[in-house]
């Protein structure tokens, strides 16, 4: 029995001959906030689409809080809590704001399937999607169409999706991606609001954002994790400042 | 135009068709009755090609099944409306759920195949299954349906209440269904299948259910269609059935339901009407499809509701 909240023991994925995640090993305390970086290819989309299931590893186990889910279904892992992000904005664009939120919301409920009745009838359900799209910044954009809406805003929310059903493991890629340096530092802002009990795990190209936001970092190359330690200790590892800091 | 707006407009086009019927010629009378038919059967389809997202090239498939089942039933057996009803629609929604543990698994292009394949399956039965379906030949002499009403529902115009009445429910049943939390959800698989499975969507079965949904209605069109037409024979359940029917929700507008039914209307009066002049039917259809897809991508109905938001 484990206290991880996400446990990866050897999780391999190889496409044809290549080994885009190899071997990796990584544990997450619950409600720690934890980062993977690395240069571009070095595995950490996959990573995370492995850990929510889009994708089927090769080898190794995937464990969240104690429970093998390495051949779980991706809505049976979301039901276990766990929620992600996309680092290309993945969200409902001919539908408003709300309705991309009230989709998430009614995700783990059985609401999903009532056919009987309008949405209109669901108060309970909008109130939170409403709550949700707030504490985003998106209160006041409920009733745009996704695709009127700004970048920043469509990352926002990216955000509030995964947000919606209440996870208690959340895995956020880029978050930042494509935003300026102030929609960032914003994204950020956000991101450490985050209910404590919340365990993050981040892929991060801005080292600066990633450092303000966590403190453990996990680095990756082509598909294996050369370091792991505390933003010193990692700033410190001579291999980490050769191939990703360029220093 | 909001949502409000919508069902107004529908329920007004309702009332005028009902208003009008009794001043029409009988043959506009006999076209509108078909129409309003066809139109459950378009708006059934448009619930998987315009809200889930799945172009299904198999649908008279359904139709087919309830309309054979009421013939077999009603010329047979003399059943009566209730059991012809029940029987019909428990058969297209028990070969929609077999058929769809097929089809589900597919998607894009291939799922269009598998279900063309499958409506041919049901078109091979109807053609060669003689002694079942009078192959060919079809069933003739269905009777109208007796009910306890003071007029007979052998005449025209009280046939075309009839069938108006039976579409206007279906059409409020599919309305509610699209508009509730379980239609947000086919919404949201049509925008993105990706998105919505790691939100927490079994998708497969939403699919799944919108596919078997799908086919109950498009059954119980069957229905009134072999009680309209009288005869019930191959040609219901051809390839060129399902096809027209596709066409009826790219024209009007998928993803709107009432697009569908709008299509349906303009394609039966089209097709008898230009049948008159032409046996070129169908270049005439792929001329009007070509147009539609070139100047309105999203339909007629589509092509107005353009800037609504």
């Amino acid at each position: 029995m484990s206290d991880w909240a996400l446990e990866l023991r050897g999780v391999s994925k190889a496409f044809g001959g290549l080994h885009a995640v190899d071997g990796v090993a990584l544990a997450v305390r619950p409600g720690e906030r934890r980062a993977l970086i690395g240069p571009n290819g070095a595995g950490k989309t996959t990573l995370f689409n492995l850990i929510s299931g889009e994708l089927p590893v090769t080898d190794g186990t995937i464990t969240l809080f104690g429970r093998d889910v390495t051949r779980t279904a991706p809505h049976r892992r979301a039901a276990l809590g766990l929620a992600r992000t996309f680092q290309i904005t993945n969200v409902f664009p001919s539908l408003t704001v709300l309705e991309n939120c009230l989709l998430a919301v009614q995700a783990l409920s059985p609401v999903k399937f009532a056919m009987h009745r309008p949405l209109t009838g669901y108060g309970a359900q909008e109130a939170r999607a409403r709550a949700t799209l707030e504490a985003v910044g998106l209160g006041g954009r409920a009733g745009a169409a996704v695709k009127h809406l700004s970048h920043g805003e469509q990352r926002q929310l990216e955000i509030a999706l995964a947000l919606a059903g209440r996870p208690r493991v959340l895995l956020l890629d880029e978050p930042t991606a494509g935003l300026s340096p102030a929609e960032s530092q914003l994204m950020a802002d956000l991101v450490k609001r985050l209910d404590p009990a919340i365990t993050v795990l981040l892929i991060e190209h801005d080292m600066d954002i990633a450092f303000e936001i966590v403190r453990h970092v996990t680095v990756l190359h082509y598909g294996r994790v050369i370091a792991d330690g505390t933003r010193d200790e990692v700033k410190a590892n001579p291999l980490v400042r050769e191939i990703y800091l360029g220093a | 135009m909001t949502i409000d707006g919508k069902i107004v407009a529908g329920a007004g086009a309702l009332v005028a068709a009902a208003a009008a019927a009794p001043f029409l010629p009988s043959y506009p009378l006999t076209l509108l009755t078909q129409a309003v038919i066809v139109a459950i059967l378009a708006m059934s389809l448009d619930v998987l090609l315009g809200y889930t997202g799945l172009a299904s090239l198999g649908h008279a498939a359904y139709f087919g099944i309830g309309a054979y089942t009421v013939g077999i039933l009603a010329t047979e057996r003399q059943a009566g409306l209730a059991v012809c009803l029940l029987v019909a629609l428990l058969l297209s929604t028990a070969t929609a759920a077999v058929f769809g543990l097929l089809a589900i698994r597919a998607t894009g292009t291939y799922f269009l195949m598998i279900t063309l394949a499958l409506g041919m399956v049901v078109w091979g039965l109807a053609f060669r299954w003689v002694s079942m379906t009078k192959g060919d030949n079809g069933i003739a002499g269905v009777p109208r349906p007796e009910l306890p009403l003071p007029w007979s529902l052998g005449a025209p115009l009280p046939f075309f209440y009839f069938a108006l009445v039976a579409a206007a429910l279906a059409w409020a049943a599919m309305g509610i269904l699209v508009r509730s939390p379980f239609g947000l959800g086919l919404k949201g698989i049509r925008e993105s299948e990706s998105r919505m499975r790691v939100l927490g969507y079994n998708v497969w079965l939403h699919k799944y259910l919108a596919f078997v949904i799908s086919g109950f209605f498009a059954g119980f069109a069957g229905v009134l269609w072999a009680y309209y037409n009288g005869f019930v024979g191959p040609v219901d359940v051809q390839l060129v059935t399902s096809v027209e029917t596709l066409l009826m929700v790219a024209l009007g507008g998928p993803g709107t339901l009432a697009g569908g039914a709008l299509g349906a209307a303009a394609i039966v009066f089209m097709k008898n009407f230009v049948s008159v002049y032409t046996k070129r039917w169908l270049l005439i259809l792929g001329a009007v499809y070509i147009g539609v897809i070139l100047f309105a991508p999203r339909g007629v109905l589509g092509a107005f509701g353009r800037n609504r938001r």
